[in-house]
């Protein structure tokens, strides 16, 4: 039997219902976005600073909207696979003939799919409010050199570690929350890098940029293949190894 | 359907000195059996037999130690490990239902995972076959948890599955909910499905179940229930008489068919080799003697008792 999307599509689909009936994930999608958009925009709109303060408020403004794919999918796939075995929902799932790959990626899309709507969304809601509320030098800034290429590509770049960093500790944990815990801490690496660079702590270049997508993409598509090795059918059932 | 019929074919389940340790651990050990196609095979045994370990084994989703056997025409290994699963369906002790959404939807869920043609036919069909086609569009968060026994009793006949393995199907339902779900195995079992049913309700396995055999580590007997109590026990009567006899050896041995008695404190039981002969020639010496017979019947002994003897036997084995 080979690798089949028709059961990926089955688990995506159910997680997307049960997200849509799943008070604690719609408040995460939604107090998250609502937190990281918030301040960025009152501290555009108050601001009518020139020269290099612009760009450094700029630049940190614009890092908030990068917290949102990093948080928002690292609370939801922590919760992926402990939080099934927790419900007792994850033992009939196994049960059946899918293959370890073909959950871990269904779960994987279930936690980027929206992550991935919803940070765009919020940069988008982000960029009409400056647009109409903000200093024209700030708004000039924000269009200026490629903040709005970096946090396009970036946004799925780090839902992708965040979502394979959470999906990893899901499949190790006993406990929901402690999952949860360690994946947010785990996605944070990649998130420290981008706010040395808009601290100006590490000389921003095209270079380095290029360089941080790489290794990024490369982990967000080499990564599934370490999780699913970690990813123990006997033990998620009994809690042992054989 | 019968064992029977299924032993002319190739039987749904082979499972030849199968065993599984977890680290020091032993959770069952050179456990052999066959399961007939179209059998209701009853897995007995105390708390931590082995039983859950065994089916979680069959199912692929642990590996056995050391042994070998084959599910569904399949030989267990870890490559046939999809293979097997879909041709098999496990209902776990907890229904392991998707709380938040409908049954329709947890049986979609499921379809899709057995990727099924005519899913809707599919889940009308394991629906109907529960009695809960009314309910499709309930929450199963809303439902009771017999009616959530029944829908992972439906998840699990999706597949149309050549063996379906039933983890203590009626563990923690009341008396109502307990005999909604064996009308159901009844059910199934006319229909012919294969059913590997584990539990440690004796009156459940000795209802619905073919054979039985019973675990405690390693497998202590295999059988039909009646077979299983020839096995065990000795053939005798129960006499209950208005008064105790004044010389009980007297009336009993002059009975050739008597090998031996007990006072209980209903009366008399007697060890006999063929109750049929014993009974009239016993009944004649009590009316000889002048004994006000209440009844006298064959000793009935049920799978409990069987159960209990063996448990207690390896109790005691332990205790030396």
């Amino acid at each position: 039997m080979s690798f089949s999307w028709t059961r990926v599509g089955a688990i995506l689909h159910k997680e997307l219902r049960d997200y849509r009936r799943n008070r604690f994930v719609i408040a995460t999608m939604a107090a998250t976005p609502a937190l990281f958009i918030a301040l960025p925009t009152i501290q555009l709109i108050a601001a009518n600073a020139t020269g290099k303060a612009v760009t450094l408020r700029v630049g940190l403004s614009l890092l908030y909207m990068l917290v949102v794919p990093v948080i928002m999918p690292s609370v939801i796939s922590a919760y992926s696979v402990v939080g099934e075995r927790d419900q007792g929902t994850l033992e009939p799932v196994l049960s059946t003939p899918i293959r370890r790959e073909e959950l871990l990626i269904a779960k994987a899309l279930a936690a980027f799919v929206p992550t991935l709507v919803v940070a765009y969304a919020v940069f988008g809601i982000f960029l009409a409010i400056a647009a109409l509320f903000a200093h024209p030098a700030i708004v000039s800034a924000i269009y200026a050199g490629t903040h709005v290429l970096v946090q396009l590509l970036f946004t799925p770049l780090l839902a992708g570690w965040a979502v394979w960093i959470g999906i990893a500790v899901s499949t190790r944990s006993t406990d929901v929350r402690a999952a949860q815990q360690l994946s947010v801490l785990g996605s944070a690496p990649p998130l420290a890098i981008l706010v040395l660079m808009s601290l100006n702590v590490i000389t921003v270049s095209t270079a380095l940029a290029i360089a941080l997508a790489a290794a990024l993409l490369a982990f967000d598509l080499l990564a599934w293949r370490v999780v699913a090795a970690m990813f123990d059918r006997e033990r998620l059932v009994t809690g042992s190894r054989g | 359907m019968s064992a029977l019929d299924g032993s002319k074919r190739e039987p749904a389940v082979v499972v030849e000195h199968l065993s599984k340790h977890f680290a020091k651990r032993v959770a069952f050990d050179d456990v052999t059996f066959e399961v007939g196609v179209g059998e209701v095979f009853g897995f007995l045994g105390p708390n931590g037999a082995g039983k859950t370990t065994t089916v979680r084994t069959l199912g692929t989703l642990i590996a056995p130690s050391s042994g070998s056997a084959t599910v569904a025409g399949v030989p267990l290994s870890p490559r046939n490990g999809p293979a097997i699963r879909s041709r098999i369906s496990i209902m776990p002790e907890s229904p392991g239902l998707y709380l938040r959404l409908s049954v329709l939807e947890n049986l979609e869920c499921f379809a899709g995972l057995y990727e099924l043609d005519d899913v809707r036919g599919h889940i009308d069909r394991a629906l109907g076959a529960v009695n809960l086609a009314e309910r499709a569009r309930d929450l199963c968060g809303s439902l009771s948890k017999g009616l959530r026994q029944r829908v992972a009793l439906a998840r699990a006949l999706l597949n149309d599955p050549a063996v379906l393995f039933l983890d203590e199907p009626t563990s923690g339902l009341d008396p109502v909910a307990t005999r909604e779900v064996h009308e159901l195995i009844a059910s199934l079992r006319e229909r012919g499905v294969t059913i590997f049913l584990t539990t440690h309700r004796l009156e459940e396995a000795e209802r619905l179940c073919d054979r039985v055999a019973i675990l405690n580590t390693t497998l202590r007997l295999i059988g039909r229930p009646d077979e299983l109590r020839q096995q065990l026990f000795r053939r005798s009567l129960d006499v209950r008489l208005r008064a105790p006899l004044a010389d009980p050896e007297a009336v009993f041995g002059a009975v050739g068919e008597v090998q031996g008695w007990e006072q209980t404190p209903s009366g008399y039981t007697l060890a006999v080799s063929d109750p049929d002969l014993a009974t009239p020639a016993l009944a004649r010496a009590l009316v000889a003697a002048e004994a006000d017979i209440l009844s006298l019947a064959e000793s009935r002994h049920s799978l409990e008792d069987v159960y209990l003897e063996l448990v207690n036997e390896d109790v005691e084995a332990k205790s030396r």
